[in-house]
This record gives C-alpha cells, sequence and structure tokens, in this order.
C-alpha cells in the first residue's frame, strides 16, 4: 500500500532522513520505533507532504505523491496525526471534527459526514459529550482522542500516528491503543511511530526501528520484541541503569 | 448651537468616520489572521473602492446599486490579483519581504489611480436623498445612518461567514494552526487568496459608503489605513470585535478633539492613541483575551 524507498529529508542544509525505505501492507499495522531524533517524526511529516525538501519516493497505492502538496495527500486517503496533537484550540470539539472532513465538504459529500461523526462518537464517546467545548479545554487525553477522530473524519485508507502516548497516564494510553486495534478490525492501516516501543511492538504486525535518520533493523513484532538489539537501539547507551 | 448639541454632532461624525475606520481595521485583521502580514495597501483597497463606484455611477451613469456591486467586485478582483501576482509566487518569503511588497503595492496603486482619475477630489451623491434628522439641536444626516448600518451588515456578514461556512471555518483553522490546517486537507495558499480577496472587497465597500461624507481621491487610502491599523492595534490585532470598537474609539476621539481643539489636529491625535497603546498595552484590548489564551 505504501512504499517508501531511500528517501532523504532535509531541514535546509540539515539532513535528517538519510535513505530510508519502508513498506507498509493494507490491513496492517506497522509500528516505527526509536529515540529523540532519530528521524521518526521526519518520516512522517515528509511523508504527509509537509516537509517538502526531500529526496527519494514514496508511492501509496502504486502512484507517486512525494512531491504532492499536504492537501493533495490527504486526498489520496492518508491522514496524520500529528506530534503534539495540533488541534484548533480556539475551536470547538465539533468544528475540529467538522475540519477534519474539510475535503469532502469541499466536493459536495455532505450527506455520509453525519455517519462519519456517529462512527467516531461510537470510537470516542467523550468527544459527544463534550462536543461544544473548545478544544484548547480538553485534557491531554481528551486532545489526542479528539486529533485521531479529526483525521479518521477524512476517511482514511492509511492513518499515520505520531506517538500517540505522548505525555498521557498509562490508562488512556492503553485506551487509546485498544482504539487503534479496533480501527485495524475495520480496516485502517495503521503506522505508527512510538518512542514507547514495548506497547507499539504489542500492538504492531511489523516494525522498523531508526537510528540517525536510518532504518537499521526490521522484521516481525516478535522477533523485535526478543531482538537485544532493539532494547540498545529505543534506549539508548544507558539503558542498564534505566532497567537493571 | 448648544455645548451639547455641538458634543451630540461630533458623535455623530465621529461614528460615521469610526464606522470606516473600523472596516479597515477588520480588512488588516482577515490578512494579518491568514497570513501574520499588515497589508499596507488595504488603504488603497478603500480608495479604489470609492474611485471606481465615482466612475461607474457619475462617468457610466449606472445604477446606484448595480454600481456599488460592481465596484466592490472588481476591488475583489483587484485583491485577488494582487495576492496571486505578488504575494503567492514566493517561496517561504519572510514576513518583513512580504510587508514590504504590500508597501510597494500601495504605492502601485496610489500612482495608478492618480494615473487613471487625476489629482481631483471627487464626491458621490449620497444613498438616499432624505433630509437630516434634528436630534437635540444635532443633525444625523441619512448617509451615517447607511454607513453604520452597512458597516453593522458587513459585521453580521463576517460572524456568520467564519462561524457557520466551511470555507470560513477553514481560514479560521489557518489563523490558529497553518500546519493542522494543511494536514486536515485544507489548501492554505487558497485561503491566503481568499483572506486577500475578502479584505479588498470589505475595504471597497467602506470606501464606496464614506465617499458622499468624506469625499475621495487618488491620495485618501494612506490616512485610512494609519487610521485603520491604530483601530486594529487599539482592538487587538487578529480580534474582529476589538477592531470595530476601536474603530468607533478612534472616530469619536478624533472628531470631539477636531471640533473641540483644532481639526488641524486630528490626525495627530488618532497616531497619538496608537502610540499609546504601543507603549501601554501593545495587545490591544481584546487582543489578549481572544487571541493569546490558546496560541502557542
Amino acid at each position: 500500500m505504501l512504499k517508501v524507498r531511500n528517501l532523504k529529508s532535509f531541514y535546509g542544509y540539515l539532513q535528517a532522513l538519510r535513505g530510508v525505505s519502508i513498506h507498509v501492507e493494507e490491513g496492517e499495522i506497522v509500528a516505527l520505533i526509536g529515540a529523540n531524533g532519530a528521524g521518526k517524526t521526519t518520516l512522517l511529516n515528509s511523508i504527509a507532504g509537509i516537509i517538502s525538501s526531500k529526496k527519494g519516493q514514496i508511492l501509496f497505492k502504486d502512484k507517486d505523491i512525494t512531491h504532492f502538496p499536504p492537501q493533495q495527500i490527504v486526498k489520496q486517503g492518508i491522514s496524520l496525526v500529528p506530534e503534539g496533537r495540533q488541534l484548533f484550540t480556539p475551536l470547538s470539539v465539533m468544528d475540529n471534527l467538522i475540519l477534519g472532513a474539510y475535503q469532502r465538504y469541499k466536493r459536495k459529500n455532505k450527506d455520509n459526514i453525519e455517519a462519519d461523526l456517529d462512527r467516531v462518537f461510537h470510537f470516542f464517546p467523550i468527544l459527544k459529550e463534550r462536543r461544544k467545548q473548545l478544544a484548547g479545554t480538553l485534557s491531554g487525553g481528551e486532545q489526542q482522542m479528539l486529533a485521531i477522530a479529526r483525521a479518521l473524519m477524512s476517511k482514511p485508507k492509511l492513518l499515520l500516528l505520531d506517538e500517540p502516548s505522548m505525555g498521557l497516564a498509562p490508562k488512556v494510553v492503553k485506551e487509546i491503543f485498544r482504539i487503534i486495534l479496533e480501527l485495524q478490525k475495520e480496516g485502517t492501516t495503521i503506522f505508527l511511530v512510538e518512542q514507547n516501543a514495548k506497547m507499539a511492538l504489542g500492538i504492531a504486525n511489523r516494525g522498523y526501528v531508526i537510528e540517525t535518520g536510518r532504518i537499521v533493523i526490521q522484521g516481525s513484532s516478535q522477533e523485535l520484541l526478543g531482538n537485544k538489539e532493539i532494547r540498545r537501539a529505543y534506549l539508548g547507551r544507558g539503558y542498564k541503569k534505566v532497567w537493571e | 448651537m448648544s455645548i451639547s448639541s455641538q458634543l451630540l454632532q461630533y458623535i455623530f461624525t465621529g461614528i460615521a468616520i469610526g464606522s470606516i475606520y473600523g472596516m479597515v481595521a477588520l480588512g488588516f485583521n482577515i490578512i494579518y489572521n491568514a497570513t501574520g502580514i499588515i497589508n499596507l495597501a488595504q488603504g488603497e483597497f478603500v480608495m479604489l473602492g470609492g474611485m471606481i463606484m465615482i466612475s461607474l455611477t457619475n462617468v457610466l451613469k449606472l445604477p446606484m446599486v448595480l454600481g456599488f456591486f460592481i465596484s466592490v467586485g472588481i476591488v475583489t478582483l483587484i485583491g485577488a490579483g494582487f495576492e496571486r501576482g505578488a504575494i503567492h509566487p514566493l517561496k517561504n518569503p519572510s514576513v518583513l519581504t512580504l510587508i514590504i511588497i504590500t508597501i510597494a503595492g500601495s504605492i502601485l496603486f496610489k500612482g495608478g489611480a492618480m494615473f487613471i482619475w487625476g489629482k481631483q477630489t471627487y464626491s458621490l451623491p449620497p444613498f438616499s436623498s432624505g433630509s437630516s434628522v434634528r436630534i437635540m439641536g444635532a443633525y444625523l444626516s441619512p448617509q451615517t445612518l447607511w454607513i453604520l448600518g452597512i458597516m453593522v451588515a458587513v459585521m453580521a456578514a463576517l460572524v456568520f461567514f467564519f462561524n457557520f461556512t466551511i470555507i470560513g471555518k477553514a481560514m479560521k483553522a489557518c489563523a490558529v494552526n497553518k500546519t493542522a490546517a494543511a494536514l486536515v486537507g485544507i489548501n492554505v495558499k487558497l485561503m491566503v487568496l481568499f483572506s486577500f480577496a475578502l479584505s479588498a472587497a470589505i475595504g471597497a465597500v467602506a470606501g464606496i459608503i464614506i465617499t458622499p461624507v468624506a469625499l475621495m481621491d487618488y491620495d485618501r487610502g494612506t490616512m485610512l489605513a494609519i487610521k485603520g491599523f491604530a483601530a486594529a492595534v487599539l482592538g487587538g490585532l487578529g480580534s474582529n470585535i476589538g477592531a470595530v470598537i476601536a474603530g468607533f474609539i478612534i472616530g469619536l476621539i478624533e472628531s470631539v478633539s477636531a471640533g473641540f481643539i483644532s481639526s488641524g489636529y486630528k490626525d495627530a491625535i488618532a497616531l497619538l492613541v496608537l502610540l499609546l497603546v504601543l507603549f501601554l498595552k501593545p495587545s490591544g484590548i481584546m487582543g489578549s483575551l481572544e487571541g493569546k489564551k490558546f496560541k502557542k
């Protein structure tokens, strides 16, 4: 479904990705793990079109989307839940969700938007309760849920999640991961970026480990969870102090 | 005339001129929210609105209402063309670059207007021919009511647009968070185009309704832009309610001081207000309330 070939991304003169190749098949959950600054977010932002300075190739359903602007990529069926949620905080929860369906609104496909609202409210009942509240007044967990719900409103075939567990209580993280699994069952393909490798590999089919802009290890989740190198890769050198 | 009826007279004048400043400030806000820049050609949109209306109704003899909509339409296209020609082609420009471009645009529009219409001052007949109403010794002209009414209508239309239409919400979303707006599939550059078109339209409306009371010439835009900018800053950049309130405040201060002190000082007083706001409360009267609460 998604193929990234030898992708190199740049921030000005600084190269953040040094030839990354990954692929995500339809119906999978694929996890990308790595330490801070390894290039996880850069990879997602490159796929979503926010970073335009890049070389290499990104194919989605065999279509070259490497140099598409973000709104075109959303139109193809890829939706990113960005790092730090990036909600429209002074707008209501409802407006955030409606803007999530902006592309379809524009194409006068308004009829099934109600159905989609019901669908995301089914996943996140709390948002229905809070729909008139301003997004900025929600708790961290609710904001993360709204960010995911907003991305779902564009009916993505591929959902990119950037550290959905960041800054949240363990209970909320569990809830969010449960919903991610549910989404997969409903047929959404998921590419998940996480620092919380145990959690991420716990629900993923396959995983990649990224280090300083390169993919260093890949394999099935079981393989990766059993791999000693993985601990070194995502914990860095001092892991013994943390774990033992 | 007694002092109280004089004061009332100045208040009527202040409300009329204040509505115009408020509308110019709205124009500043819309572009500021979408792009973060101050469009210094805003005053020229006002001037062009008035001048084109004059040509359409006085020279081409079009009816008032038709002329009104055609003039607003033409200025809207000019605003959109300005964005497409001068703002859109730049890749990752800095805010300062863009502001300097708008200065260039302002000079260009002014020069073009002088070339077309010359340096004369033109006038328009008032929208309705009724005589002024006398209230406690002061005269309230029908045009003042037109100005106030149209300003309220524009404000109401804007509130509706930004809160109840998807394009309006999308423009608001761009103002709040451009990255997130792009991620939900909003074409941010298109919203910038809309913002220029919209504020050109509002500017044109302001220019058309003020011409019957204040006259219009090619050079009128700059001062209107400065006063409107003072109103935008006093109201808190980005706050539309603040812009309208501040427009009235500046209009009233200006006309009362022109009446009781000297009309020679009225421009200086608006600028003095601007300076005082920048010294004492740079976020403006509504700025901290609406914007800063949620913006990073």
